[in-house]
């Protein structure tokens, strides 16, 4: 059984106990543990079921490589699946549930897909998406649905909060082993500013554990007085919990610190997202421990070496009375002698080289442990727990010799870089043959945009194993690329380091090597998503050569590890079963986050009242106060009708479109885009920006103008109102106010950058209220301060001048065919003269109208809407607007593109009105179909709906569309599509329903 | 005028670092020659602040100039006095090239005040906020979060910031959650 020992544990507090439960148990650990030393101290070595097959599975390793031991982690707002227990540490109250077992962990009716494994094999997903189809969604899906996936989603809010930070540093050091310290001690000391984070809460590393000497101390001194020096740097951040977790184009790097995740009462944020722009990174990011592959390696109990005398060390944890040791290495060794020293018994060591000596192999031997050379692992006994292995050959085929019985075996098939953030930009890999391992290439980094490298990566990450090798490599590293990144002052001396000398390994894949399929079958590459080397060689088999489609066929690496411990194995086995070297194969592409990131730290603040701005007009309080039923307009909210009492939303607007006939109507038009065109060219801009002439327009008069783009589709359209001599202001449509500034812009930044013409945007510095109907000019007078006659404020002309002692802008200007005026004022004076407007409107019948009013009004005299009418495809000519096309200018934006031929094809589809025969409201978007078929089979079409309303005024359907030839075919009546099937008939008509010699507004 | 109000009405979220909207502020854009004698001098005329250089603020009080591009400055004066001095700037720029349009009502001032208000800063902008290159008299045009800024700092603690008034809420929220998020330590 794993349990706690009395004499180890150097990052427990024994003092003081923490208690926790699993799967409802009461348990207790010490402060310091994390859930997976305090679960094994508790002798709780199982701890989830796999994905396909629901094996058994316990601890593998000990820090971010695990594989095996998520958990579903808190409960309620605080619930997350699939959370690591090897990175998990443990605090009061923490609560955990194991995943992927139905009806326990313990008894796992899923289990029974282990027997079915002959008929679930690699690529069985595939094959089954393929034949035969109906079996696919009513008998794998539903069964594999239940049967597999890991954590269960979170079913309440995240009551946590989330933020970003941004900061800009020289060199960023990513990993708080020695060679990272090393390196952001060299680049401290030479003066630029340093970043260095450590994704778990210690500092040291391997070393810690191992314990080199440095510098003539120990590495746990050494270590505790270089993280001093550091901190006394003013230049150097260091943080640990902080994981460098993505490496990004122009040396931008996430990095995810996980601030309460330890300590759930603290009130601050839970994880804070940096985004660091560094110019240099060191990427320290050390090395993960290969498994072996042997039959019965995923049985709980099989460990990684260095992860066993981690529990040891670190927290007083032992796996077993028993341990066997399996390697091909002589670090390994060192998992023996901790152990032996500890107290544990280490039946043997067995060593597939057939020879191998050094100093830590010899120390085993004195210490009285077995060593078997040229041996391996025939297969691992045992069902929730490991309880013998048999021996044999490493040569052979796996004739077991002896059996020895064990409650652990502690392997190492060698160490594997990590170089996931050496590669997320680009940066190259080289195999080495000798350390049987692929590590960065110098010659081959990431490159930044002057093409020079910005990632150096050292020590164990660089494939520099031992640490005095390791140590003066991050030094090296650390300098560089503070030398890179501008320093000028000096590092110093590099620290020394010293260990054990070691013996060269020997690449083992399989073991045996010459293993039986019924052993290959049970030897496990990737433990999460139940991959073994016989699913690997059955792809290679199947023609899956390429290591990116063997993944995936085999689903080998796509768990939440990604392969941390199963990818080189994994390629490995299939270079072996292609008869490629393994360079040749590659590797799988290392992609960022280098593990999962919670998705509240990317989303940051963003969430509630903070998930998108929303923007407000001086007048959207009083809206939203009354009965405002709003609609998204790019970012405003804007209203799409004012509800009242009881009322519908048809109701609400169907009064709003008689009122404004009848009385009086107001509109927040407070979006609409307001620009200012000033200049000595102005005028000589504007008539290249609109299709129309605006040069010529006389102060104090307004002219609504379309603009195109170069390609001559209509953009947008507005009234436009002459100033002063050298003065234009430009309405835009709600969407095109930013648009249309940055269009006029970019114009006059990149083309005519010589123009004497400057654009200000003054959308926001204005509050616009249109004031709409028979009574608008009353309640203007009721005002009063300003004359607002025809006579004087005749149609399409504006004045200033002050109404009700408010600033004011007055423009003759209608949207509606009605009696209208739009007055702008001062957006800090919008809210109090909107009130005013409505407190002397009263005695008018006023009443506030949304967006679907104003539509309806405009349809009603035969105005198009951008956006509606258009949408991106139609030129001012399909919507009979040819009358703003100047003919006497020389040029303006789209003039050439409309002479093309397709744009001046008669069989152009354009504008007309539509009447249902029935009275109905014709479907949005609707089709007007014709005879025959196209070549798809589809039904010919000779028109299609752009705006469709009910008109309370005309108590009917009204519509416009585009259609073939619709403007010669008045009265002919064609059939449009329905949603739910067959047609309704529509008749051609005019596009102007409602008075259409326009007396209403000539008054 | 009596009835004017600003986006926020003044709003404060209190804390260690307060988050408090600036009130009516009079804003004036300029664009022209930024070289041009006559504009700078008029500039120093309307503020009493001599004229920025690129990426610059400099303050006479609560009045301030801005660099905003290589042809636009900003203008900080009184929201009462922004008519008097868009009027003396025409009358000194008369005949030029140039736009000088009161902005005042379309954009909100927030101020960052306290300890940690660099941090709670950076929170929001990427921007390079430490001390060694950012100090007050420093001006940026940016982001906060999702929306456009710009902001300076007017003193060792004390961080002011420009939005558009449309967005003025989102702005302040953001902060105020920045800003409650507590100081990280950094700077």
């Amino acid at each position: 059984m794993s349990t706690r020992l009395a004499n180890t544990g150097r990052l427990v507090n024994k003092n003081k106990a923490v208690y926790f439960t699993f799967n409802g148990k009461n348990l207790s650990g010490f402060e310091g543990d994390t859930l997976a030393s305090a679960l094994l101290a508790n002798d709780q070595m199982l701890m989830g079921r796999s994905f396909k097959y629901h094996r058994p599975r316990g601890v593998l390793a000990s820090g971010a490589e695990e594989p095996n031991g998520l958990v579903n982690l808190g409960e309620g707002a605080n619930f997350e699946p699939n959370q690591r227990v090897t990175t998990t540490e443990l605090f009061d109250g923490l609560t955990s549930k194991s995943q992927n077992h139905w009806p326990s962990l313990d008894f796992d009716i899923g289990a029974i897909n282990k027997h079915l494994s002959r008929f679930m094999p690699a690529g069985f997903y595939y094959k089954m998406f393929i034949h035969p189809r109906p079996f696919w969604k009513h008998v794998y899906e539903p069964i594999i649905r239940h049967a597999a996936g890991l954590g269960k989603a979170p079913k309440d809010r995240d009551l946590d909060t989330y933020e970003h930070f941004n900061i800009n540093v020289d060199v960023m050091v990513v990993g708080g082993g020695i060679a990272g310290l090393s390196a952001a001690l060299a680049a401290g000391r030479a003066g630029v500013r340093v970043l260095l984070v450590e994704q778990t809460a210690h500092w040291g590393g391997r070393a810690v554990v191992d314990q080199p000497t440095v510098d003539g101390m120990s590495a746990e001194d050494w270590v505790k007085n270089t993280l001093q020096d550091l901190e006394s740097m003013k230049n150097v951040t260091v943080r640990n919990r902080t994981q460098g977790s993505g490496v990004y184009d122009h040396g931008y790097v996430l990095a995810y610190e996980r601030i309460t995740d330890h300590a759930p009462e603290t009130d601050a944020p839970r994880h804070r997202l940096w985004r660091v722009r560094a110019k240099q990174i060191v990427t320290a990011t050390g090395a993960i421990e290969r498994p072996l592959s042997f039959a019965g390696n995923d049985i709980p109990g099989v460990v990684l070496a260095a992860a066993v005398r981690d529990y040891v060390v670190n927290w007083g944890v032992s796996m077993g009375d028993r341990t066997v040791v399996v390697t091909n290495n002589d670090d390994a060794y060192r998992t023996a002698i901790t152990l032996k020293k500890a107290g544990l018994e280490i039946p043997a060591i067995i060593d597939a080289r057939s020879t191998a000596n050094g100093e830590l192999i010899d120390e085993a031997r004195a210490l009285g442990i077995r060593v078997e050379m040229g041996k391996g692992i025939a297969k691992v006994k045992g069902g929730k727990r490991v309880t013998a292995i048999g021996i044999c050959a490493q040569a052979g085929e796996g004739a077991e010799l002896a059996e020895i019985s064990c409650d652990c075996v502690a392997m190492s098939g060698g160490w594997s870089p990590v170089v996931h953030l050496w590669s997320h930009c680009g940066g190259k890999l080289v195999w080495d043959d000798a350390q049987a391992m692929f590590r960065p290439n110098p010659e081959l980094p990431p490159l930044g945009a002057g093409g020079q490298g910005f990632v150096t990566t050292a020590g164990i990450a660089n494939g520099h194993l031992f640490t005095a090798e390791g140590i003066a490599d991050g030094f090296a590293a650390g300098r560089a690329a503070a030398k890179t990144a501008g320093a000028m002052g000096k590092s110093g001396a590099a620290p020394m380091g010293e260990d054990a000398s070691e013996g060269p390994i020997s690449p083992v894949w399989l073991m045996p090597q010459g293993a039986k399929q019924a052993l290959r079958s049970k030897s496990w590459l990737d433990f999460q998503n139940d991959v073994k080397v016989s699913d690997v060689q059955l792809a290679a088999q199947e023609g899956f050569e390429s290591v990116e489609h063997a993944k995936r066929y085999t689903t080998l690496g796509m768990a939440t590890d990604q392969g941390k411990l199963s990818n080189i194995n994994g390629l490995a086995i299939l270079s072996k079963a292609l008869n490629a070297d393994i360079p040749n194969v590659g590797t799988t592409t290392f992609r960022p986050p280098y593990t999962p990131i919670s998705m509240a730290s990317i989303a940051g603040p963003a969430r509630d009242d903070l998930f998108q701005p929303i923007r407000m007009t001086p007048v959207s309080d009083w809206s939203n106060e009354n009965g405002a039923d709003n609609e998204p307009v790019g970012q405003w909210r804007r209203p799409y009708t004012y509800l009242r009492d009881g009322e519908t939303v048809h109701d609400a607007v169907n009064r709003e479109v008689k009122n404004t006939r009848e009385n009086l109507g107001l509109l927040d038009a407070s979006t609409l885009g307001k620009l200012i065109v000033k200049g000595a060219e102005a005028g000589k801009f504007l008539d290249m920006m609109y299709t129309n002439m605006m040069s010529n327009l006389a102060v104090g008069k307004c002219r609504y103008g379309l603009m195109c783009t170069e390609n001559g589709f209509l953009s947008d359209d507005g009234v436009v109102a002459r100033i002063d001599d050298e003065t234009w202001l430009c309405h835009t449509t709600t969407g095109g106010a930013e648009r249309i500034h940055a269009w006029m812009e970019d114009w006059l930044q990149c083309e005519w950058w010589d123009q004497k013409v400057f654009v200000a945007n003054l959308t926001e510095q204005l509050a616009q209220i249109a004031v709409v109907g028979p009574n608008a000019r009353k309640v203007l007078e009721k005002l009063g301060g300003m004359d607002v006659s025809k006579e004087t404020l005749p149609f399409m002309q504006w004045r200033d001048g002050n109404l009700g002692g408010f600033d004011a802008r007055a423009y003759r200007i209608s949207f509606s065919g009605e009696l209208s005026y739009e007055i702008a004022v001062p957006a800090s004076q919008g809210r109090a003269f909107w009130d005013a407007l409505l407190d002397a409107g009263a005695e008018f019948g006023v009443m506030p109208y949304g967006t679907e009013c104003l539509h309806i009004l405009r349809a009603e005299k035969g105005f198009i809407m951008i956006g509606d009418e258009t949408d991106g495809t139609v030129i001012p000519q399909d919507l009979n607007l040819q009358w703003a096309l100047s003919k006497k200018k020389e040029d303006y934006l789209g003039k050439r593109a409309h002479t093309r031929s397709h744009m001046a094809d008669p069989n152009r589809w354009k504008l007309v009105g539509l009447e249902t025969v029935d009275g109905s409201v014709l479907p949005d978007g609707a089709y007007a179909i014709a005879d025959g078929v196209n070549a798809n089979g589809q039904r010919n079409t000779q028109g299609r709906v752009t705006s469709t309303y009910y008109s309370a005024n005309m108590d009917r359907g009204i519509a416009m569309g585009l259609v073939l030839h619709g403007p010669d075919r008045m009265g002919e009546v064609l059939e449009f599509n329905k949603i739910e099937g067959g047609t309704v008939a529509a008749k051609i008509v005019d596009q102007v329903f409602f008075d259409k010699d326009g007396e209403k507004q000539n008054v | 005028m009596s009835n004017a109000v600003s986006a926020l009405q003044g709003a404060v979220a209190p804390g260690e670092v307060t988050v408090r909207e600036g009130g009516l502020q009079g804003m004036i854009t300029l664009r022209g020659d930024l070289s041009n004698a006559k504009l700078k001098s008029v500039c120093k005329a309307v503020t009493g602040a001599t004229f920025p250089k690129m990426g610059k603020a400099t303050m006479s009080g609560d009045n301030a100039l801005a660099w905003m591009s290589p042809d636009e400055a900003l203008i900080l004066v009184p929201h009462a006095d922004t008519a008097d001095a868009i009027a003396k700037i025409d009358k000194a720029l008369k005949g030029q090239h140039y736009l000088a349009e009161n902005l005042s009502d379309a954009r909100a001032l927030i101020f960052v005040e306290g300890t940690y208000s660099r941090e709670v800063m950076a929170k929001a902008a990427p921007v390079d906020l430490h001390p060694s290159t950012f100090q007050p008299g420093d001006f940026r045009r940016t982001r906060l979060g999702q929306v456009a800024a710009a902001f300076w700092m007017k003193d060792d603690d004390t961080f002011a910031i420009i939005c558009f008034r449309s967005v003025a809420d989102y702005t302040f929220k953001l902060l105020a959650a920045a800003a409650k998020g507590g100081a990280v330590g950094h700077f």
